[in-house]
């Protein structure tokens, strides 16, 4: 139980919730965050003071609850009240008056979505249930439809209906590279070997990305549930959930939701009274960025360095111990359940052609509304940053967005009409990835930008391939010499020549996309390399050249 | 037709591509029957000529003196070559490039030192701050490596040069 | 029962069997594919990416060294694009450390000037890295100098897969990744380093080396303990 004393040391320190039970009926509820940003923002202070004003105020069919990520980071400490849709946002502990007015008022009625376009223009699936329930909740969960699922798949479906349903959803990995979900369930389920695995990739580790810790802190049991239909659907029995160390309230909250889980039967031995058996276990990764990758995942799983090997064999035929592993990311398997509930047409109806269903971003970077956001599949980027992202800081110009993390490329305005799926930012010199966006106003050097990523892999390296080991840096030093004004047009072209060897001969994925954010602003910013070369001037002012040397 | 031009200079090295140079021996003479030695650390030549077509430079820049007889070097002559591995990746000189200027001369001139320790501030050239290869500072036309570059390359690439031609360093190494 | 394959090899037909790597096969057949991570005897890593080569009908780069044939493969191990690829990994190789021949033990010993001198590398384009490396001169037989390490591990796997020592690790990432012995104790003070010296014969460059030897006196041929490097070592002593 090595998992539970880490987890216990790691849990940010917080008083006891002993808030008062209402009695009878719930006329309205006040819904506080306590997901990891508004709780850094004393939002747990704000749920105690608002239950003691609730008590003193009288107010016995009022609710006050913890919930997961409402989305909107940026105005946090959030508190909703679901019946009347009213958002208070920048919450602080002394001052509640106002939500304690607004509770008396409310009238008892359906639940109602905030009317901002940051709300009201999302399409929630992954997230349905984050900001609703209490995260820690096991009733919270199965009152709100959790688990229904996994009861039909157990009780009614055989494992190759399960993976029908889930290959005609069109749902695709939501890690970044988009394999379809059915096909890798499907190579699982045939691969020969005994036990299977079936690994949660929660090793999110891009700069500025969020989802898949705030799907964990919001809605653990979503994934747990996920995981077990899919072991259920190619046959694993042992499963585990990856997730880095620097996240330590998900991982208290997805121990204590496989604690419930384990005690209410929906984890552990003959499952739901059936035959099926699954265990869940936690593994801390220590934050390296590569064991994102699914090789060196398993390879950190083993115990080993996390470094990746060459694939071939794909860890669907010879993975954790050299058994056939499904490896999926936490969204892929929060998207689970839902297919499974509603159908997988149902799904397939969502998003665009190749791209089916929605996708969880997080908006970071010079927007307006900085906070978590889903939306379908083909949503256009102007919808994302202007509608629902507010537009950028300060009014000043869109610049560009930057999605797919550190293997990802800079998208400028002349695409923001463009819909975003798998494919058309592959098309543009971009990479879904796991979903982080970062925006970009025209305070922002792109060359910079593309200097911060290579750092960020240079870093990040593992260290075993050559091309990666040592090209990031040797990138990462042409860049720096540009951003300083040291350097020359040939060192312009050696880079691009540098970044094509280091993308074809890397052994991984953290190598082979690398030099794309160097390739990404050259294509479209290839003007600020030249102003930086030639000129010697950062446009953006953001990159300190010395001026010219004055020739004598 | 006059002959062409041959120059070769001395930088940051020991001397012993110049050391090989001369074990061309008796191939020296036939080198002088196709090239003009103009200005050499073995002939007694005090100036750099205005023009000369092909001049091997010995070692690494190291020193503000490496770095202004280069630049000199380099706008008077037509073919520039570097000459053996100082010159060609920095080499020996370069050991001290991870170890920084001040904390190497203080180790030189100061710890190890019992009678009158002290950096020397005149007559010696300041350090620069890393020794580099010459095509780290100037444009280099061809590049002999080795330490040193046996007499039969040297020869050979000298013939082929003088003659005009790319000259073939098939089984140049690094090291011997 | 053994399956055979054919496959074509730079444009020859050559047979194969089941499980044998594109390495094996086109060494077999006398093609050389250059490379510095293998050695026959050990596992292989696909780390060093000099044995990449190209197979028809794919858009990627394969190793040579981890790939297994299969019936009908068409691969070319040498392109003027593979060429470039193996050189700028050569110059890479030279650069992330602190290589200088002139002053070192395996000087004319070492297969990373081999490789240089067979693919025509005459002088370095890429940025230098001059990183500050050390030297371990703890063990009283044998010497490990960073400087010469170009972290092709097969120090690493021969003590584990052929000594069972498991002395040797990898510390640090990127570009600060290290070889250690015994998880960074000194070598001198390793309670699991058998002093077997199979770590220094292995070893393609000068990093590994026995104590006492001075420059270009470390040749690895000398003292075979291997099979096959006995056979490869009878092959050297002749030249």
């Amino acid at each position: 139980m090595s998992e539970s004393s880490a987890t216990t040391s790691a849990r940010p320190r917080r008083r006891v919730v002993n808030l008062p039970a209402h009695v009878g009926p719930t006329r309205a509820s006040a819904y506080v965050c306590e997901a990891v940003s508004c709780l850094s923002m004393q939002s747990h202070d704000v749920l105690l003071g608002l239950g003691e004003r609730v008590a003193a105020a009288g107010l016995t069919d009022v609710e006050v609850k913890r919930v997961g990520c409402l989305g909107l980071c940026a105005a946090g400490p959030l508190v909703q009240i679901p019946e009347t849709g009213e958002l208070f946002a920048h919450v602080v502990p002394d001052n509640l008056g106002g939500i304690v007015e607004a509770l008396a008022a409310a009238v008892p009625g359906g639940e109602r979505v905030p009317e901002a376009p940051f709300f009201s223009r999302q399409l929630r699936i992954v997230t349905e249930n984050s900001g609703r329930i209490d995260p820690e909740s096991l009733e919270d969960y199965v009152a709100s439809g959790g688990y229904q699922a996994l009861r039909t798949v157990l009780s009614t479906m055989t494992p190759a209906e399960v993976r029908d349903e889930i290959a005609r959803s069109g749902l695709r990995g939501r890690g970044g590279a988009g394999y379809p979900t059915g096909l890798k369930w499907n190579t699982v389920a045939k691969a020969i070997g005994s036990p299977k695995y079936v690994i949660c990739n929660a090793d999110e580790g891009d700069p500025g990305a969020f989802m898949d810790r705030s799907v964990l802190e919001s809605d653990p049991y979503r994934v747990l549930e996920g995981m077990a239909i899919a072991a259920y659907a190619v046959g694993a029995s042992i499963g585990y959930v990856y997730c880095r160390a620097e996240y330590p309230l998900a991982v208290s909250r997805l121990h204590k939701a496989i604690q419930a889980a384990g005690r209410s039967n929906y984890l552990g031995a003959s499952m739901l009274d059936t035959e099926f058996s699954f265990e869940v276990d936690i593994r801390q990764g220590a934050g390296a960025f590569v064991c994102g990758e699914e090789t060196a995942l398993i390879a950190s799983l083993e115990g080993g360095r996390g470094t990746p090997r060459t694939r071939p064999p794909y860890p669907a035929v010879a993975g954790l111990w050299h058994q056939p592993t499904l490896i999926n990311n936490v969204e892929t398997f929060a998207n689970v359940a839902p297919i499974i509930r509603k159908g997988g047409s149902w799904f397939a109806g969502l998003g665009t052609a190749t791209s089916k269903g929605t996708k969880v971003f997080a908006l970071a970077g010079r927007v307006v509304n900085t906070g978590l956001i889903e939306v379908p599949m083909g949503t256009t980027l102007r919808e994302i940053v202007f509608d629902i992202g507010g537009g950028i800081v300060d009014g000043r110009a869109f610049k560009a967005v930057q999605t797919g993390g550190p293997s990802g490329g800079c998208i400028p305005s002349e695409f923001l009409d463009m819909g975003v799926d798998y494919e058309s930012l592959i098309g543009v010199g971009s990479f879904m990835g796991s979903g982080g966006m970062i925006v970009m106003d025209e305070t922002s050097c792109m060359v910079d930008v593309a200097r911060y990523f290579m750092d960020f892999c240079r870093e990040e390296s593992c260290g075993k391939c050559v091309p990666c080991r040592v090209g990031t840096t040797q990138l990462f030093m042409l860049l720096e010499r540009i951003t300083t004004g040291e350097a020359t047009m040939d060192d312009l072209a050696q880079m691009e020549r540098l970044g094509h060897m280091v993308q074809r001969t890397s052994l991984c994925g953290l190598g082979q996309g690398a030099p794309n954010p160097i390739f990404s602003t050259l294509r479209y910013f290839r003007d600020e390399y030249v102003a930086h070369i030639v000129d010697r001037v950062c446009p953006a002012g953001v990159c300190s050249i010395e001026p010219a040397p004055v020739s004598t | 037709m006059t002959k062409p031009t041959l120059a070769t200079i001395w930088l940051d090295g020991c001397s012993g591509c110049h050391m090989s140079f001369l074990d061309m021996d008796e191939r020296l003479f036939d080198i002088a029957e196709r090239a003009d030695i103009v200005y050499s650390p073995l002939i007694d030549v005090k100036a750099y000529p205005e023009h000369v077509d092909f001049c091997l430079v010995e070692g690494a820049v190291s020193s503000e003196d490496d770095l202004r007889k280069i630049l000199h070097v380099r706008q008077r002559t037509g073919t520039l070559i570097s000459f053996g591995d100082c010159a060609v990746t920095a080499n020996v000189p370069a050991m001290r490039n991870p170890i920084g200027v001040q904390p190497l001369l203080d180790r030189a001139y100061i710890e190890n030192v019992t009678i009158n320790p002290g950096i020397p501030v005149s007559v010696v050239p300041k350090l620069l701050a890393m020794a580099r290869p010459v095509h780290r500072v100037v444009k280099v036309d061809v590049y002999l490596p080795g330490c040193p570059p046996s007499a039969d390359l040297i020869y050979q690439s000298l013939v082929d040069l003088l003659a005009g031609r790319t000259p073939d360093t098939h089984g140049a190494r690094f090291g011997r | 029962m053994t399956t055979v394959h054919t496959l074509r090899i730079d444009g020859a037909d050559v047979a194969a069997s089941d499980g044998q790597s594109i390495l094996a096969v086109a060494t077999e057949n006398g093609i050389d594919i250059p490379t510095m991570c293998h050695l026959d005897g050990l596992s292989d890593t696909a780390s060093c990416r000099l044995c990449l080569v190209e197979v028809a009908g794919s858009n990627k780069l394969t190793p040579a060294c981890t790939t297994l044939v299969t019936e009908g493969m068409d691969i070319t191990t040498t392109s003027e694009q593979l060429t470039e690829y193996r050189r700028t990994i050569t110059e890479m190789l030279f650069l992330e450390r602190n290589h200088i021949c002139a002053i070192c033990v395996a000087n004319n010993h070492c297969e990373l000037q081999d490789l240089a001198e067979k693919l025509q590398i005459d002088h370095f384009e890429l940025p230098v890295i001059n990183p500050s490396v050390g030297i371990d001169a703890s063990h009283p037989l044998f010497a490990i100098d960073h400087n010469r390490c170009i972290m092709c591990q097969r120090c690493v796997r021969v003590c584990a897969e052929i000594e069972g020592a498991f002395t040797w690790g990898v510390m640090g990432s990127g570009i600060a990744e290290r070889v250690v012995t015994d998880m960074g104790t000194p070598w001198g003070e390793s309670p699991t380093c058998t002093s077997c010296g199979k770590c220094v014969q292995v070893c393609p460059t000068g990093a590994l080396f026995e104590n006492g030897r001075s420059i270009a006196e470390g040749s690895k041929a000398q003292r075979p303990f291997l099979p096959f490097l006995k056979r490869l070592g009878e092959g050297l002593e002749q030249t």
